[in-house]
C-alpha cells in the first residue's frame, strides 16, 4: 500500500514521531537494539560463565579420540577414530532412517489413504481407526512401546519366525541376504538397460496414440526386457545363486542380514505415526478433486485403477505436496527420538560427545545446522518437484 | 431394498476384491481381537499379594500383570510429589479439565475468559508450589506425572500465544528488520527437532544467566517449549491474518484507526477466530510432545511411568505401564480433536469462509 506521502511535492525533511516514515525507521532501529543488547547479554554471560568454568570454545575437540562405542555405522569406525567421524557416522544414521522411513511411510501413508474412501465398509473403518488412534498418541510413547515390545521377545532360540528364513527375536529382525556374484552385475546392468529401453518406448508409444488415437501396451516389451531378458541371462550364465539364510549356531545367528531392535523399533514407529499423518493429506487431496473428474472420466469407460492413477491422483497431487513436505521434514525432526531408544543417530552421538568434552554450545550448534540443512535440502528438493513435476502440463 | 443384508452385500461384498478384503480383514480383526482378550483379560493378574511379582512372571507372555499398574499408578499420575499431599496435583488435574471444557463452550469466547485462565493457571501455580494459606511448600524437582505434562502444555500454549501473536503480526510487517527478524525467528525454530531446544534449555541456559542466578530446570524446559510453541502458533495465526480480505485492512484504514486500534480491533478479533481449529491441533500436537522432557530428565507422565518399571520387581512390565499411559494421553487428544472437528465443521456452515489450509503438524 502506498501512502499519499510518497507522491508529496516537495517533501520537507520532518523528524517527528508523527512523521510515518521516521516512525518506521526508529521503531525498527529500537527493536534490532533491543534484540542485539539481549544477544550480547546473552553472549557476554556465556562466555564469562565458560571462563569460569574453564571450558575452551571451538571446534578444536572434533580432531581428538572418541573413544565411543557405535553400535551399528554405515562406514568404517572403531573407537580410536576422533570425534569428527564419530558425528559423521551419526549425521548417516540419520539419514538412512530418514530416507528409508520416508520411502515406507509414503507408501503406507498413501495406501492407507486411499483405504479410508473405500467403498468397502470394514476397510474404510480400520483405516480410519488405525489413523485417529496413532495420531493422538505421543511418537515417544509409541518408540518405547514398540522397543519395549521387541525387548520381551523371545531370544534367538526361541525366535518368532513369521515367514520362513526371516526370524524375529530380541536380538532384531533377521533375514536371508543374497551373496554377491559377479554374474549378478551383467544381470543388473540388464535390467537397467532394459528399464531404460522401456521408457524410450513408453515415449514413443504416448507420441504416437497422440497422433493416431491408437493405444499401444507398454506392459508386453517391459515385461520382456526387464524380467524376461535378465532371467534369460541368469539361466545361460549357469543360474548362480548363494543365499545366505540365518541359521541357529548355539546362542545366536549365523549369516543373513541383522536389523537392529533400536533400527526396527525407530523405523517402525517413524513410519506407522507418520503414515497416519499422510494418508489423512492423501485422503484431502483425493477429495479436493471435483466428483465432475470421476463421472467424466467413468464415462470415459476408464476402470477405477487408471481413473486414480492418470485422472484424480495426478490433480490431486497439487493439494497433496506441501503438507507432505512438512510431513517429510516432520519425520526427519521426529528421528531424533532416536536418542530415547539408543539408535545412535546424530543426536544421540552429539550428546554423548558434548557429554565427554564438555563442549555443549559446539555440540547443540552441530545438531541444529545438521537438521537445519536437511530441512532446508528437503523443502528445496520438494519445491524444484513441485515446480517442475507436479504441476506439468497446467 | 434394505436390511442388514443387503447392506452387507452393497457394503462388504459388492465385488471379488472387495470380499476378500472383508474376509482377510474380519479373520485378523477376530484372532486379535481374541488375542488381546486372552492376554489383557483372561490370562492377567490383576493383583500380587504381598508384592510378589512371580505369579506375574509365570505368565510373562501370555498373560498381562495389571498388578504392576496398582502397585505403581500413584507413583505414575504425581511422580515424587509428597504422598500425603497428592491430593493438590489431583485438584491441579481437574482444574486443567475444568478450564479445558469451559474453553470450549463458544458463549463463554469473550475478553473475560483471559481473566478465567489466569486466574486458574494462578491458582494451580499456587496449589503446585504451597507455602501460602497453610499449604506446605513443594519443590519443583518434587513434581511429576500429569499435572506436569498438563502445565507444560497448557502454560506452554498460554503463554506463548501473546508472543505468536505479535511474532505473527511482525512477519506481516512493512518493516523490513523486524519482518527478517521475525521470519528467521520463525524459521530457526521450525527447522530444528523440539529435542534440540531442550537441550538448549537444559545445557546452554545456564551458561546465559550470571552466576547465582540458577532457573530451575523445569522452568527452563518450559520456557523452551513457549519458545517452541509460539513459533508453530505464529504461522497458524498468520494463516488467519492472511484468509482476511483485503477490504478488512482498507476498512480500518479508511476510519483512520492506526495500527494498533486496526488489529485489535477489527483484525485479530476476526483472524483469531478463524484459526480456533488449527489452534486446537496446535494444542494437541504440544501436548504430545512435551513427552519429549523425559529426554532431559523432567519427570512427565510418560517420564513417570518409564521410571516406575524401572524397579527390579516390576521390570519387564513395560507394555502394561504404557497401554495405560497411552490411554491417558489418548482420551485427552481425542476429545480434543473430535471437538477441533466439529467446530470446523460449524465454523464452516455459519461463515461459508474457506478452509484455512493448515493441516495438523506430527
Amino acid at each position: 500500500m502506498k501512502s499519499n506521502d510518497d507522491h508529496a511535492p516537495r517533501r520537507r525533511l520532518t523528524v517527528s514521531l508523527n512523521d510515518r516514515a521516521f516512525r518506521a525507521i526508529a521503531i525498527q532501529v529500537v527493536v534490532v537494539s533491543l534484540v542485539a543488547a539481549v544477544g550480547w547479554y546473552l553472549v557476554a554471560n556465556t562466555l564469562r560463565n565458560l571462563d569460569l568454568r574453564g571450558i575452551a570454545t571451538g571446534f578444536a575437540f572434533l580432531g581428538r579420540e572418541a573413544g565411543l562405542p557405535i553400535a551399528e555405522s554405515p562406514i568404517a569406525y572403531a573407537p580410536t577414530d576422533d570425534y569428527g567421524r564419530a558425528l559423521l557416522i551419526g549425521v548417516l544414521n540419520t539419514l538412512k532412517v530418514a530416507a528409508i522411513g520416508i520411502v515406507l511411510a509414503t507408501v503406507l501413508g498413501t495406501a492407507i489413504g486411499i483405504a479410508r474412501l473405500s467403498k468397502n465398509w470394514l476397510l474404510a473403518r480400520v483405516s480410519a481407526i488405525y489413523v485417529e488412534v496413532v495420531r493422538d498418541l505421543p511418537l515417544l510413547l509409541q518408540l518405547l512401546f514398540w522397543y519395549t515390545l521387541l525387548q520381551i521377545l523371545p531370544g534367538p532360540r526361541g525366535a518368532l519366525q513369521p515367514v520362513p528364513g526371516v526370524y524375529l527375536s530380541n536380538r532384531g529382525l533377521l533375514f536371508p541376504s543374497m551373496v554377491w556374484d559377479r554374474a549378478h552385475l551383467a544381470i543388473l546392468g540388464l535390467a537397467v538397460l532394459g528399464l531404460t529401453l522401456t521408457i524410450v518406448y513408453r515415449r514413443f508409444a504416448r507420441a504416437a496414440q497422440l497422433r493416431d488415437g491408437r493405444h499401444r501396451p507398454v506392459w508386453p516389451l517391459a515385461c520382456l526386457l526387464m524380467v524376461a531378458a535378465p532371467a534369460g541371462a541368469w539361466a545361460a550364465l549357469g543360474l548362480p545363486v548363494e543365499i545366505d539364510v540365518p541359521v541357529l549356531k548355539g546362542f545366536n545367528f549365523r549369516g543373513g542380514v541383522l536389523v537392529s531392535p533400536e533400527f526396527f523399533a525407530l523405523l517402525f514407529g517413524l513410519v506407522t505415526y507418520t503414515a497416519a499423518f499422510i494418508a489423512e493429506i492423501v485422503r484431502a487431496g483425493i477429495l479436493s478433486v471435483s466428483p465432475g473428474q470421476w463421472e467424466a472420466a467413468r464415462a470415459l469407460g476408464l476402470p477405477t485403477g487408471l481413473i486414480l492413477g492418470r485422472i484424480v491422483l495426478p490433480q490431486a497431487l497439487r493439494v497433496i505436496v506441501p503438507p507432505l513436505t512438512s510431513q517429510y521434514l516432520n519425520l526427519t525432526k521426529n528421528s531424533s527420538l532416536a536418542v530415547a531408544i539408543g539408535y545412535q543417530d546424530i543426536v544421540s552421538i552429539a550428546n554423548t560427545t558434548l557429554n565427554q568434552t564438555g563442549q555443549a554450545i559446539e555440540g547443540i550448534a552441530i545438531i541444529m545446522a545438521v537438521y537445519l540443512s536437511i530441512s532446508l535440502s528437503i523443502s528445496l528438493f520438494m519445491s524444484w518437484f513441485d515446480h517442475h513435476v507436479a504441476l506439468k502440463g497446467r | 431394498m434394505s436390511g442388514p443384508l443387503s447392506w452387507a452385500r452393497a457394503n462388504l461384498f459388492s465385488s471379488w476384491p472387495s470380499t476378500a478384503v472383508s474376509l482377510l480383514l474380519a479373520y485378523l480383526l477376530v484372532r486379535g481381537l481374541f488375542g488381546f482378550v486372552d492376554w489383557a483379560i483372561v490370562n492377567a493378574v490383576w493383583s500380587v499379594p504381598g508384592g510378589d511379582t512371580e505369579v506375574c512372571r509365570a505368565v510373562a507372555g501370555s498373560g498381562a500383570c495389571w498388578a504392576v499398574v496398582g502397585a505403581k499408578y500413584r507413583f505414575i499420575l504425581f511422580g515424587t510429589y509428597p504422598y500425603d499431599e497428592q491430593w493438590r496435583p489431583a485438584v491441579c488435574v481437574a482444574l486443567f479439565i475444568a478450564l479445558y471444557a469451559l474453553s470450549a463452550n463458544r458463549a463463554l469466547w469473550r475478553r473475560e475468559l483471559v481473566l478465567v485462565w489466569l486466574a486458574v493457571l494462578g491458582a494451580i501455580g499456587g496449589l503446585m508450589w504451597g507455602g501460602i494459606l497453610g499449604l506446605t511448600a513443594v519443590p519443583q524437582d518434587r513434581w511429576g506425572g500429569l499435572p506436569v505434562t498438563l502445565i507444560l502444555a497448557t502454560f506452554g500454549i498460554a503463554l506463548a500465544f501473546p508472543i505468536a501473536v505479535l511474532v505473527a503480526l511482525g512477519r506481516r510487517s512493512n518493516m523490513p528488520a523486524i519482518r527478517w527478524l521475525c521470519i528467521a525467528y520463525i524459521e530457526l525454530v521450525r527447522g530444528v527437532p523440539l529435542i534440540s531446544l531442550l537441550f538448549v534449555a537444559s545445557v546452554i541456559f545456564p551458561l546465559f544467566f550470571p552466576e547465582g542466578l540458577d532457573l530451575d530446570k523445569l522452568l527452563r524446559a518450559q520456557i523452551a517449549i513457549i519458545l517452541f510453541a509460539a513459533a508453530y502458533l505464529a504461522e497458524v495465526i498468520r494463516g488467519g491474518l492472511q484468509s482476511l480480505s483485503d477490504g478488512q485492512y482498507e476498512a480500518a484504514d479508511a476510519l483512520g484507526l492506526g495500527y494498533w486500534r486496526k488489529m485489535a480491533l477489527v483484525i485479530l478479533p476476526q483472524a483469531l477466530r478463524q484459526v480456533i481449529p488449527p489452534l486446537v491441533n496446535t494444542f494437541i500436537a504440544l501436548f504430545k510432545d512435551t513427552s519429549l522432557v523425559l529426554i532431559i530428565g523432567i519427570f512427565d507422565l510418560l517420564s513417570a511411568a518409564k521410571t516406575a518399571i524401572v524397579e527390579p520387581a516390576w521390570q519387564g512390565f513395560g507394555i502394561e505401564v504404557y497401554l495405560v499411559v497411552a490411554s491417558i494421553y489418548f482420551a485427552f487428544c481425542f476429545a480434543m480433536s473430535r471437538y477441533s472437528q466439529s467446530l470446523e465443521g460449524r465454523l464452516l456452515r455459519t461463515q461459508h469462509q474457506s478452509r484455512i489450509p493448515l493441516p495438523r503438524r506430527g
